[in-house]
């Protein structure tokens, strides 16, 4: 019984490895492929969240019941919180520093932006 | 007062997963690190709802499973558009309508959108946020909107 | 089966540092950088499966900290050119600034 649980959990490990690889093998092709910046930005999002996920999920599985999965839960959560919050950050600097997306078929920023107020000399 | 308490139990539980000690030396050692921290916390003003989040409702796990799927769907979408020969990028700057009141839900909201691969958000204001899309599929209008409501409920409109 | 996955790690660690050294500008090296952090994160937690050291993770939830802390302090260096300007100021210290 306990031979079986834990082949079981090899197998869904391996899975999980293989998906969460793919992924990450995707988003490093996408991150050398796409264009220009904003694009690189989505590849980028799947790295950080699919692929980092999926393999922190597989090594759960291969822990078991122990300390270690606490701590690969915590990492797990840390990085669910903090990767849109500096994809954002870095998507929001880019936008203000001017940069554009390349060919881009639609801009509806004006709409929501007012004039930006200048404070200390510093576009904020 | 139960916010500084909520603070010390979720740091002893922290301080309990990362330490794995069970002695007693040890343990007490454990809560009197987390008393004085929560006291230092406490002279700093610092516990407020921001900071030890008590109101987030469970539903918090069932919004996080649902957003799960949803940002594995789109991260298929946005594998396919990577691995196209010619890769079919329709990039815009689109503006989303959004109807949550508090910062909490600003903030789930928000990060959803950019932890679902295709979208990043991209500037907030106050009832509506810039979002760049990389395919017109990826702006999906109701998507959004269901996921509005879904923030909203979790992050307490 | 770990050193499978060290392996897929390994090329996306490399192609992702191709674009560190090769981004145009500074946001897509900034980019790379983060993606490049995540990546060291996962990869020290797989040295620990591989060496059967449970202890590396602690350091693997370190680096996480630190990675995330240096990628919005250098965004917020790059946009204000200083840290210690407050992102949001009070409005008392606002009416005293204009």
């Amino acid at each position: 019984m306990h031979e079986l649980l834990g082949m079981a959990a090899d197998i869904i490990s391996i899975f999980l490895f293989i998906i969460g690889g793919g992924f990450m093998l995707i988003g490093a092709i996408g991150i050398i492929r796409l264009p220009d910046f904003w694009s690189r930005l989505h590849a980028a999002g799947i790295i950080d969240t699919v692929g980092a996920e999926l393999i922190l999920t597989g090594m759960m599985f291969q822990a078991g019941f122990t300390q270690v999965t606490v701590k690969l839960i915590l990492i797990g959560l840390f990085l669910f919180v903090t990767s849109p919050t500096s994809t954002h950050a870095l998507a929001n600097a880019a936008f203000t520093a001017g940069i554009m997306p390349l060919g881009m078929k639609r801009n509806e920023s004006d709409k929501v932006l007012k004039p930006a107020p200048v404070r200390d000399g510093v576009k904020t | 007062m139960m916010r500084a308490i909520g603070l010390g139990v979720g740091l002893f539980g922290l301080w309990l997963a990362l330490s794995g000690y069970f002695k007693p030396f040890l343990l007490s050692l454990g809560v009197l690190s987390c008393i004085a921290t929560v006291l230092i916390a406490q002279r700093m003003r610092l516990l407020d709802r921001e900071t030890v989040p008590l109101e987030l409702p469970l539903t918090l796990l069932l919004y996080w499973a649902w957003l799960g799927r949803e940002v594995m769907k789109s991260s298929i979408a946005v594998s396919r558009v990577i691995l196209a020969r010619k890769m079919p990028i329709a990039q815009q700057l689109i503006r989303v309508p959004t109807t949550q009141h508090t910062e909490m839900g600003h903030t789930i909201f928000a990060n959803s959108i950019t932890l679902t691969p295709g979208t990043v958000t991209v500037e907030t204001t106050d009832d509506s946020y810039i979002i760049h899309a990389l395919t017109d599929a990826a702006c999906d209008m109701d998507g959004f909107a269901s996921m509005d409501a879904r923030a909203a409920k979790v992050g307490g409109a | 089966m770990f050193f499978a996955i060290l392996l897929a790690l390994m090329v996306t660690m490399l192609l992702v540092i191709i674009r560190l050294f090769a981004g145009p500008t500074l946001y897509d090296r900034v980019l790379a950088t983060n993606s490049f952090g995540t990546l060291t994160v996962l990869l020290i937690g797989l040295l620990g499966f591989l060496t059967e050291r449970p202890e590396f993770l602690d350091i693997a939830m370190l680096y996480a900290l630190i990675n995330f802390v240096s990628t919005i302090a250098i965004l917020k260096f790059f946009r204000y050119r200083d840290i210690s300007r407050g992102l949001v100021q009070a409005p008392e210290e606002e009416q005293r600034n204009a």
